[in-house]
């Protein structure tokens, strides 16, 4: 078995890569820079773009042009990099702009703790665009799942024609790991459907019973419209209500009516299990420690890490929770994710393990609560 | 001449007597003139009432946010070199996206900007822009005669654009002057002046005539900058890119050697920033992967980048690693004071199993662990190597790494010059361990 040794910004640069994606652009930021770092040393040799922005607005917008051309494209930064992002966030949603955006999360509130590990934008990533249409946010625990999530990213992505946001944490971005990549599952590479008839292409419509429409690229030999504005299926401003609630009806069932097709998991379920621990991120490191030594010492615990954050992957919590009394969640900020579990899971009991402080909730913070 | 570009199915609906509806037209002018076909041109279009602009023709479009266009647009360049990429934003998107504007001008991918200049923001009603005359009556009340309008032009050419061009709406030469805009290889701004009747000249007087008159005044504007001539971005990025080297998949270890203890050793370092505590700590998991052991590294130091504790933590264990801070440490490395002093906490909970390995001069607070003191300054090892010369005595020891992982991981790690005066610097230290 050979390993390499690498940090998660590192892993989330190959997954990038091994998954098509040729153009990144970014803004330096601890502790997202490592990503940028490496995307320029990856991207220019091969063919792709990687450039730095004169701001984070600049990056993500330059990366919006760039998907529009049809490239796979990335950028990555953190909690003050994404309140950036946020108005071309709102237009990578309305304009169907597949995008992944990578967050490595550090202490907030604002500028806060450039060195430090949190999980607060969790709820942020969902809510912090205009109009408030469903994302997809996917939250890797380990260097392992920087990789495989990235890939998994674009193929979400590029399937669902809209951003991609992967939720990592200063201590899975810029913490190294042996990991063997040859072995990590992955997924073929997939990219955003062409449109077969492109004389009769609308850039918003979608054929048949789908909820994606096709794609074709701006600089292509057919013309193509794009605009953050209401539109219509031609691309071009509509003040029908029909057409209008039509179109924003199937951007939000497209996305968060798919989620039962990316429910990624991972699930340690004991039976009669009395306690289930729901957690997600770098914490579920923790939880796997502490669910050992609990059981070691005779408790009755399951564990559920929730890889795929949002849409919220009601069924599966609900069905995980099944039988179980007493739910614990653990989220490395003062609460936010055990709102959705506590919306969710409205009989059961519900405790929360909670940290913001910049160091990590610990197995013991676990098992206490337990 | 290529055909008309524009639909007309969609004519434009700009108030009567908008100077947008001049530059539409004359706009398509230029593009037939150029003899372009609509999928060789994108029109960027901004927010406003020049934000209408990509609507009137059959050409590529993408219309964003407010001052960004120039970000949309320079991806698209990049990705596409040969489309024809055309941005059109007012006075307001100019001041929105000043800095879009001035890294547009250093940068100088080959973009067309047309700032359809009107002096105020139609649309939202007739505010103050970055443009806006301080004597002129506006939507803003006083707040435009506290600000000192900007100077498109000088802007640009004072960041590097290198085709700068203001001109007026009216003038008879506009198309020919897009056209000049348009084949110049490089980022090319013109500032078209105009009138917007909708809310400007309904308190304001600004004809043709006196646009004339204003732009008679200023210095000319004849397009080509001679001292921001250069390389077009794109084909320097290209170019560039094609010299540099493709990235190596990361290097892969095996195991080739077996570990002196085939339990999980937690290890931190405690030292300071530039004593390359990280590097150490690199090289001590990359030892254990030689033997087959899973490793961790997670690391804490402060933002400020020669000053302040460096920590390292590192776990090497024969099974899975979950929790990646160290817990019940076997190995203490206290290499500077401010090190210690952020985990002095550690020592208290260190067992008489333990081990630290302390560098003469640091304190530490009292322990159960045997310690060793070594001298590395009396061992001619500078401080910025005390990490690594730590690891060539904790290997001596046997404890966690043997002085074979420690050789082969430096092999891997490094390579010459840089290889023998690490290995220098470990054999050094092992002799004093
Ligand atoms: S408000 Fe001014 S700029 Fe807008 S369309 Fe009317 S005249 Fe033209």
């Amino acid at each position: 078995m050979a390993m390499s040794f690498m940090e998660g910004n590192e892993a989330v640069a190959w997954g990038a890569f091994d998954a098509g994606c040729r153009f990144f652009a970014g803004y330096p930021i601890t502790p997202a820079t490592t990503i940028y770092n490496t995307m320029l040393r990856l991207l220019p040799p091969a063919g792709g773009i990687c450039l730095q922005g004169e701001d984070e607005i600049a990056s993500i917008g330059f990366c919006l042009g760039a998907s529009m051309a049809g490239l796979k494209v990335m950028t990555a930064t953190s909690g003050p990099g994404i309140s950036l992002y946020s108005e071309q966030i709102s237009f990578a949603i309305g304009g169907e702009i597949p995008i992944v955006i990578v967050d490595v999360q550090r202490l907030g509130p604002s500028t806060g703790s450039a060195t430090r590990g949190a999980d607060g934008d969790i709820q942020f990533l969902r809510w912090g665009n205009s109009g408030g249409l469903p994302v997809i946010v996917l939250a890797p625990s380990d260097v392992r799942d920087c990789y495989m999530l990235t890939r998994e990213a674009f193929n979400l992505s590029e399937t669902y024609r809209c951003p991609v946001f992967v939720a990592s944490n200063k201590e899975i971005g810029m913490t190294r790991e042996s990991i063997d990549v040859e072995t990590v599952p992955s997924s073929r590479p997939l990219k955003r459907t062409a449109s077969p008839d492109p004389d009769r292409f609308q850039p918003f419509a979608v054929r048949d019973d789908r909820t994606v429409p096709d794609f074709l690229p701006i600089g292509g030999p057919r013309v193509v419209r794009q605009t953050s504005s209401t539109h219509g299926t031609d691309g071009y401003i509509t003040t029908d209500p029909g057409e209008i609630s039509r179109i924003l009806d199937r951007m939000t069932r497209k996305v968060a009516g798919a989620v039962g097709n990316f429910s990624l998991h991972e699930v340690d379920a004991q039976d009669d299990a009395g306690i289930l621990i729901i957690t997600y991120g770098i914490t579920a490191r923790a939880a796997r420690v502490a669910l050992d030594d609990l059981r070691t010492a005779g408790e009755r615990v399951s564990l559920l890490v929730l890889k795929t954050l949002w849409p919220v992957p009601g069924r599966l919590i609900r069905k995980t929770a099944e039988n179980i009394e007493r739910v614990i969640v653990a989220e490395m900020n003062n609460g936010q994710y055990v709102r959705e579990i506590e919306r969710l899971l409205p009989q059961h009991t519900i405790d929360f393990v909670g940290r913001m402080d910049g160091t990590l909730i610990s197995p013991e913070d676990i098992r206490e609560t337990v | 001449m290529a055909a008309s570009l524009l639909d007309t199915t969609r004519p434009p609906v700009f108030c009567q007597g908008c100077a947008h509806d001049k530059v539409t037209r004359t706009l398509d002018e230029a593009f037939s003139r150029l003899g372009l076909e609509g999928h060789q041109i994108v029109i960027v279009s901004d927010i406003g009432c020049s934000g209408l602009f990509d609507t009137f023709f059959h050409t590529h479009a993408m219309h964003g946010l407010h001052g960004r266009a120039l970000t949309y647009a320079t991806g698209l360049k990049m990705a596409c070199p040969d489309l024809h990429v055309v941005v059109t934003m007012g006075d307001g998107g100019q001041g929105i996206g000043g800095a879009h504007f001035l890294a547009a001008c250093r940068r100088n991918v080959d973009l067309t900007l047309l700032v359809l200049n009107n002096f105020n923001f139609g649309m939202t009603g007739g505010q103050f822009s970055a443009t806006t005359p301080p004597e002129a009556s506006i939507g803003s009340g006083f707040l435009n005669r506290l600000e000192r309008p900007l100077d498109i032009c000088q802007v640009a050419s004072a960041a590097g654009a290198p085709y700068v061009s203001r001109c007026s709406t009216y003038s008879k030469d506009l198309s020919r002057e897009f056209e000049r805009a348009m084949t110049f290889r490089g980022f090319s701004v013109v500032d078209v002046w105009g009138v917007c009747p909708g809310r400007y000249t309904r308190n304001n007087r600004l004809t043709p005539a006196m646009i004339d008159d204003a732009l008679a005044r200023l210095e000319p504007t004849p397009g080509p900058v001679a001292e921001n001539q250069r390389r077009e971005y794109g084909e320097y990025y290209r170019e560039e890119a094609r010299r540099q080297d493709a990235l190596p998949r990361p290097t892969t270890i095996d195991k080739e050697v077996a570990p002196p203890q085939n339990l999980r050793q937690d290890i931190i370092v405690m030292g300071s920033a530039g004593q390359r505590i990280i590097t150490a700590g690199e090289i001590l998991c990359m030892a254990g992967m030689t033997a087959g052991l899973q490793a961790t590294q997670k690391n804490e130091y402060n933002i400020t980048v020669l000053r302040g504790p460096s920590i390292s933590e590192m776990i090497l264990s024969p099974t899975a690693i979950g929790y990646t801070g160290t817990q019940r440490h076997s190995v203490v490395i206290a290499i500077a004071d401010e090190g210690v002093a952020r985990r002095s906490s550690v020592f208290e909970s260190l067992e008489d199993t333990a081990l630290v390995i302390r560098a003469e001069g640091v304190a530490i607070p009292e322990c159960r662990a045997e310690v060793i003191s070594v001298n590395f300054k009396g061992l001619g090892i500078r401080p910025p190597d005390w990490a690594l010369a730590a690891l060539g005595v904790l290997s001596t020891r046997n404890r966690a790494i043997s002085p074979d992982m420690l050789i082969k991981a430096l092999h891997y790690r490094f390579q010459e010059p840089v290889l023998s005066s690490a290995l220098k610097i470990v054999q050094s230290a092992r002799s004093a361990g």
